[in-house]
């Protein structure tokens, strides 16, 4: 009795399954008499995925400027910059070749959007710190996103004995802060360009014309010639009345070279000092006299930790 | 008891003959280039493939973005350097297989030819490899494997670098298809 019903039952459903598969194939048949060329992705309704710019520059410098690349996530950077002495001090000292004034630094990418960094430098005997973070990311697909923009921030500790040791001398004073946003945009392969807001601040200056806050607008830029070659350049105005006429602003021009796991930057500085407070607030050299370092930045990055969602097939 | 094996047929049969088109839109595609000098590896799961059993058609796209490497400077290279993808950020085939011999519906394993056009770097290329198709308690996996010379997609090679790169780079494909509704 029960076998009974339970067969009627299925043999309707295999009946009502049946018709439905034939009023279903209906459709598919349709488009088989239309053309197989068809393009089937776009049955798929695809979503548009999200891709960020890379390389808008080819290293996390400019030349002495952050630029709004980071280390990647888990990778970490070696990197040495070197300025030889002022070129105007002439044969004697070969033209400042005789003279080394250079930083070292590890730098390490926490996430592909943050990254920290320390430093010591030979100019006033500095250890520098600092970090990096995008906020916005230049990209497209789902949006369009015209720039990039990244939050910089930076401590110096100048380690240089005390000029005078019989007054009273503050850690704090030995201390130099350096806020800025990184905004660039990669126009196309080989164009970008940054716009750099800066705020200096020293807990101690020398004299009563410097300013403790002293603000900055810096530009920088570079331009590809090959795939693995540019040229950059970068100059940081500092607004009037803040620092005293001694200074300079500072200018620029340089190559980037890449070569496997290697960027050089080969360029001609009117700054000595390789940290911000230095470079865009106590540069003394000036171009149009020769008071200008020949320098280089060395980068070598080692994965350090595989960040990636599947690290193995 | 002949009756129920008769309606789950039944079933079995209706429900192969709704689904014409199968997908997957986390196809993972890998390549490995080997040479003596240096192996290198990119893993990309986020293909796209469609296959239309009734035509025969087969569609696979792919962002060049998508590709993981494990060296973050070596993906920035392959994107910036060697497959320009802000130029051309997609590849993607075109193509015909003998899907016509496959029955979706029931456990089995087949070999299919597949043959058509891959477009990568602006280049457009004849490709031709062995698509196996399993099909087992209703879930079916496809995977192929071919060679690609990156030569022939004009993607420009330093001479410095020539020997660490292979002119036989090795792509496997392999995807787990679902019905398209």
């Amino acid at each position: 009795m029960n076998q009974r019903i339970l067969s009627k039952g299925l043999i309707s459903l295999a009946l009502l399954l049946f018709f439905q598969a034939i009023a279903f194939a209906q459709p598919a048949d349709s488009t088989q008499v239309s053309s197989g060329d068809e393009d089937l992705l776009s049955l798929l309704d695809p979503e548009e995925e999200q891709t960020y710019t890379s390389a808008t520059f080819k290293t996390t410098r400019i030349i002495n400027m952050h630029s709004v690349e980071n280390a990647a996530a888990g990778v970490m950077d070696f990197r040495i910059s070197h300025r030889f002495g002022f070129i105007n001090t002439g044969a004697y000292d070969l033209f400042g070749l005789d003279q080394a004034l250079m930083r070292f630094g590890l730098e390490y990418g926490i996430t592909d959007r943050l990254m920290v960094g320390m430093g010591r430098s030979n100019v006033n005997k500095a250890y520098d710190s600092f970090l990096k973070y995008k906020i916005i990311r230049q990209g497209s697909g789902k949006r369009n996103v015209p720039l990039s923009v990244s939050y910089f921030a930076s401590v110096v500790c100048n380690t240089v004995k005390w000029a005078d040791p019989n007054r009273d001398n503050y850690f704090s004073s030995r201390l130099q802060y350096t806020h800025q946003l990184l905004i660039a945009r990669k126009f196309n392969n080989d164009l970008s360009l940054q716009l750099t807001p800066t705020l200096v601040h020293k807990n101690l200056v020398p004299t009563l014309q410097d300013k403790n806050d002293i603000l900055a607008m810096g530009f920088g830029g570079r331009y590809k010639l090959t795939q693995r070659f540019s040229v950059n350049g970068e100059y940081i105005y500092v607004l009037p009345n803040q620092i005293t006429s001694t200074y300079y602003n500072s200018l620029s021009l340089g190559v980037d070279i890449e070569t496997g796991g290697h960027v050089f930057q080969l360029h001609l500085t009117n700054s000595t000092s390789m940290l911000e407070p230095g470079f865009i607030t106590e540069s003394v050299g000036q171009w149009k006299n020769g008071g200008i370092h020949f320098g280089f930045n060395v980068s070598r990055v080692f994965t350090v930790k595989d960040k990636r969602a599947n690290p193995e097939d | 008891m002949k009756k129920l094996i008769l309606a789950t047929a039944l079933v079995a049969i209706s429900f192969g003959a709704t689904a014409q088109r199968y997908f997957s839109k986390t196809a993972h595609i890998k390549f490995f280039s080997h040479t003596s000098a240096e192996d290198i590896k990119a893993d990309n799961y986020k293909s796209t493939i469609i296959i239309d059993q009734a035509t025969g058609a087969v569609q696979v796209e792919t962002l060049i973005k998508s590709f993981e490497f494990e060296k973050a400077l070596m993906q920035e290279h392959f994107n910036e350097n060697y497959l320009e993808s802000d130029k051309y950020p997609k590849a993607n085939f075109k193509g015909k297989g003998d899907f016509s011999k496959v029955n979706f519906a029931a456990d089995g394993n087949y070999s299919v030819n597949v043959a058509g056009q891959m477009t990568m770097h602006g280049a457009t290329k004849d490709v031709s490899a062995i698509a196996t198709i399993k099909i087992a308690g209703g879930k079916i996996d496809g995977s192929t494997k071919f060679f690609v010379n990156p030569r022939d997609y004009n993607v420009q090679i330093p001479d410095v670098v020539k020997g660490q790169i292979s002119e036989k780079i090795e792509v496997t494909v392999k995807a787990t298809l679902q019905p398209l509704k």
